[in-house]
């Protein structure tokens, strides 16, 4: 599987972003998107999992599911966590399971691997800053996609939820998984670097 | 399917729960309906002609106060991203979110109605006629209202905007639902005709109104 980007241009707001830009991952690769503030790289995350449309240029994925979009085949990670305050926490993952079509896996099994399990009940609303990535990471367990996409996956996390994190990306590319994070911070594992910004 | 009724099912529960706002659209219906005695006067034949459309502008307000919630919120916390990625078709997610909303705040209006009737001096057989109206027009003014609700997010507007996009596409919808009100309690028309229309209008909106939203979730989404 192979997921690449050529010639992409993205225009907000009647300011170019990037123009220009092409990118290519493959099975059990990660691709880690490196720049200063404001450099393209949430844009170039939203292009990808078609939430931007781009005034040129063309994503595609080799080797998945031919009738899916690349959109249908990835999760996203964003900056905002998608959780309903008024909802437990279990019953938010729940949710998203039974919405992105996961298998009838044990949602507490996944909050369970994310450090989460003492907490199925209580409402998202009096998650700390770090639970709630915590239990945004959860997702990305309960439904499988070969793709993720991820914004600042490791902010709010402390050291022993970074910890896991590893362990949870080193498993989705073991298991030939592709991954693509905008980050700031070394992630971790072994990563294949784009710097974004100041003439790229 | 199973993704659907999941969707359907998580938007009841947050409308239910505290804060959710199904509640809400009950009590500003009922006191919409008290005040109209206290602002018309104790003359209790002209309560009776008014009460039909009172009881149907209170039920369009209320449908309303809670609508620009319908796509906001979820794009405030980032759900509708997910919800536009997802392999369900965008179509479907937004018809199961507006039958969600009118479930968990359409549906206790018109439970309600028989008793807000009391208050305007509406005999059995009106109340009836009013609820039957309601019960099929009131999902005319939900799935109609998602567009604008769908708008609101796009364009960075709730509120006050999602109330002058809306209000004029529920015209029609109010001008039949309280005809056939009326043709029910005093004739002379029959009360088939405006209810065929009424329910033909809630027909149209549920083929235009899913359709309408998405193509301006996918056109407005940044």
């Amino acid at each position: 599987m192979r997921l690449s980007g050529q010639n992409l241009r993205c225009v907000r707001g009647g300011r170019e972003v990037f123009s220009g830009l092409g990118f290519a991952a493959s099975s059990g690769e990660a691709l880690a998107i490196t720049g200063p503030n404001g450099s393209g790289k949430t844009s170039l995350l939203r292009v990808i999992a078609g939430l931007l449309v781009p005034s040129d240029g063309s994503i595609t994925l080799d080797g998945g599911e031919a009738e899916l979009t690349v959109a249908e085949q990835a999760h996203y990670l964003g900056h905002r966590d998608a959780l309903k305050p008024g909802l437990s926490v279990l019953e938010n993952l729940s949710f998203w399971r039974d919405f992105l079509g996961g298998e009838s896996d044990d949602a507490g099994r996944c909050l369970a691997s994310v450090g989460l399990d003492h907490a199925t009940h209580l409402p998202a609303a009096y998650l700390s800053a770090g639970q709630r990535r915590r239990l945004s990471i959860a997702r990305l367990l309960v439904a499988r996609r070969p793709v993720w996409l991820l914004d600042e996956p490791t902010s709010a996390l402390d050291t022993k939820g970074q910890d896991l994190f590893v362990t949870l990306m080193r498993d989705h590319l073991a298991g030939g998984g592709i991954l693509i994070a905008a980050t700031h911070t070394p992630l971790g594992i072994d990563v294949r670097e784009m710097r974004m910004g100041a003439g790229s | 399917m199973t993704a659907l009724s999941a969707l359907i099912r998580r938007d009841i529960r947050i409308a239910l729960r505290v804060g959710g706002g199904a509640l809400i659209g009950v009590l500003f219906f009922l006191t919409v309906t008290v005040l109209m005695p206290f602002a018309v006067g104790p003359d209790l034949a002209l309560l009776t002609r008014l009460g039909p459309a009172i009881l149907w502008l209170g039920a369009l307000l209320a449908s309303l106060l809670t609508l620009d919630r319908l796509f906001m919120a979820d794009h405030e916390d980032g759900s509708l991203d997910l919800i536009v990625m997802s392999r369900t078709p965008l179509e479907l997610a937004c018809a199961a979110k507006a039958l969600a909303h009118w479930l968990a705040a359409g549906l206790p209006l018109i439970v309600a109605t028989p008793v807000l009737g009391l208050l305007l001096n509406l005999d059995g057989t009106a109340t009836l006629a009013v609820a039957l109206t309601l019960l099929a027009g009131t999902p005319a003014l939900t799935f109609t209202g998602m567009i604008g609700a769908a708008l609101a997010v796009t364009l960075h507007r709730g509120g006050l905007l999602l109330a002058v996009l809306v209000l004029p596409l529920s015209i029609p919808v109010l001008i039949f639902g309280v005809a056939a009100s009326q043709a029910a309690i005093m004739g002379p028309l029959s009360f088939g005709t405006p209810f065929s229309i009424l329910c033909a209008l809630s027909l149209v909106s549920f083929v235009v109104g899913p359709f309408a939203a998405a193509a301006s979730l996918r056109h407005g989404l940044d």
